[in-house]
């Protein structure tokens, strides 16, 4: 009895362990993106006026739509690669509940399967009921 | 003043939000907001949209320190998420028909409150008692400490819930992470020993973020040109005040800094007041 009770817990900092990396491996991936991109933006237009951002205009279309943001990051436009990473680092967080959810479902806790279900369920509902593809 | 100027000095800046709000435990979006907006001029809806990414970067990179050190509660966390992102979600969409004037008062006074909780006295002991709904859900845990384990029991899960579901409309209305309500949540109504409160606090603000991250990408809240500056200079802060805060006592910094963020947050009051947002 002792010893499934340690492996159990040897598992569960294991997993923890795990999630804690995939959090750290998404914020890097996602800034170091961001700064591809901006670097790039720089690049080519640094030497511009700085947009008028006392204005709220909202973003065009190409940076708002996955459509738009992976369309505008197989044509190399900087913006887009800022935008890419700016998804990346969105979506972390989530992959995080992903993760949390198998972890879940292997120690066979079921009532925690449900509650993970019901906040991926809230998360990925708000990211496709108000997303224009 | 030319994009590169522009870039530049909205790194530095971005950098010192990160850093008094790694220092000061209030996050680093909460710092951008009046930064952007009263410093840089920026209109406060894609402030509020970089301050989320703010948010998200400074959770997750945070959280994956704290997870290392097994303080935070997953399951509480995981259970309290329902209601914070329930109520990120109502308060991204309320946010389409507040006025940005009343956003910037409700702002200010999020912050003061903020300020206010990050000086208060903190919860240190843990509950031996704890409610039957909280051993229902699993919810009571144990900490390591360098005295060994400590293991508490939590009681008013339903109040707690309750105050959360409120620090997820905050988060979602003014793309702040409300950390300050969500442990005002777990110490104060869960009595959480506060090592516990304040990490699973941090590796909640994330999620709740991104259940409202993706509505504000969709309506245009995010630039490129702002989220660029913002995200790398708000991390690397982060990550110099988290070195900082193992060599250093801040309590006297926290002072002064809470002191400064109050000023702040009158002004986004005063100038939400006279309608200049």
């Amino acid at each position: 009895m002792k010893n499934i009770i340690s492996t159990h817990l040897i598992q569960d900092r294991d997993v923890e362990k795990i999630v804690g990396k995939l959090l750290r491996f998404g914020v890097i991936t996602a800034s170091l993106v961001v700064l591809l991109g901006g670097i790039l933006f720089l690049v080519q237009s640094g030497a511009q006026g700085r947009p008028d951002y006392h204005i709220f205009k909202g973003e065009e279309n190409d940076f708002i739509t996955f459509d738009g943001i992976f369309m505008g990051l197989f044509t190399f436009k900087p913006m887009a690669i800022i935008q890419f990473g700016v998804l990346l680092l969105i979506i972390t967080p989530i992959m995080r509940i992903v993760f949390s959810l198998f972890s879940f479902i292997l120690e066979k806790d079921k009532l925690y399967v449900v509650i993970t279900l019901i906040v991926l369920a809230i998360i990925l509902g708000s990211t496709f009921g108000g997303l224009k593809i | 003043m030319s994009i590169l100027t522009f870039t530049l000095i909205l790194i530095l800046g971005a950098y010192l939000a990160g850093l008094v709000g790694s220092l000061t435990g209030l996050g680093g979006g909460v710092v951008v907001i009046p930064l952007l907006t009263l410093v840089f001029h920026v209109d406060i809806r894609y402030a509020i949209g970089a301050a989320l990414l703010a948010s998200i970067a400074n959770s997750s990179g945070a959280a994956s320190a704290y997870i290392k050190e097994g303080i935070t509660n997953i399951r509480l966390g995981m259970f309290l998420e329902i209601a914070t992102t329930v109520g990120a979600v109502i308060g991204a969409l309320i946010a389409i028909y507040t006025p940005t004037n009343t956003i910037a008062i409700l702002f200010g006074t999020v912050l003061l409150f903020s300020a206010a909780m990050t000086l208060r006295k903190k919860n240190q002991e843990a509950l031996t008692e704890g409610s039957r709904l909280s051993a229902i859900l699993k919810l009571n845990s144990s900490y390591p400490t360098q005295t060994g384990t400590i293991e508490y029991k939590l009681k008013n899960v339903g109040a707690g819930f309750s105050i959360m579901t409120v620090a997820g409309v905050m988060s979602g209305l003014l793309g702040i992470g409300s950390g300050a309500l969500k442990v005002l949540a777990m110490d104060t109504a869960m009595k959480i020993p506060f090592k516990v409160s304040t990490t699973t606090s941090n590796f909640m603000i994330g999620v709740t973020a991104a259940a409202s991250a993706v509505v504000y990408l969709q309506r245009g809240y995010m630039d490129p040109g702002i989220a660029f500056p913002v995200v790398l200079g708000v991390l690397g802060g982060a990550f110099t005040g988290a070195k900082l805060l193992t060599k250093i006592n801040p309590s006297t910094l926290r002072i002064i800094f809470c002191i400064a963020i109050t000023f702040v947050a009158l002004e986004m009051i005063y100038n939400g007041y006279h309608h200049k947002f």
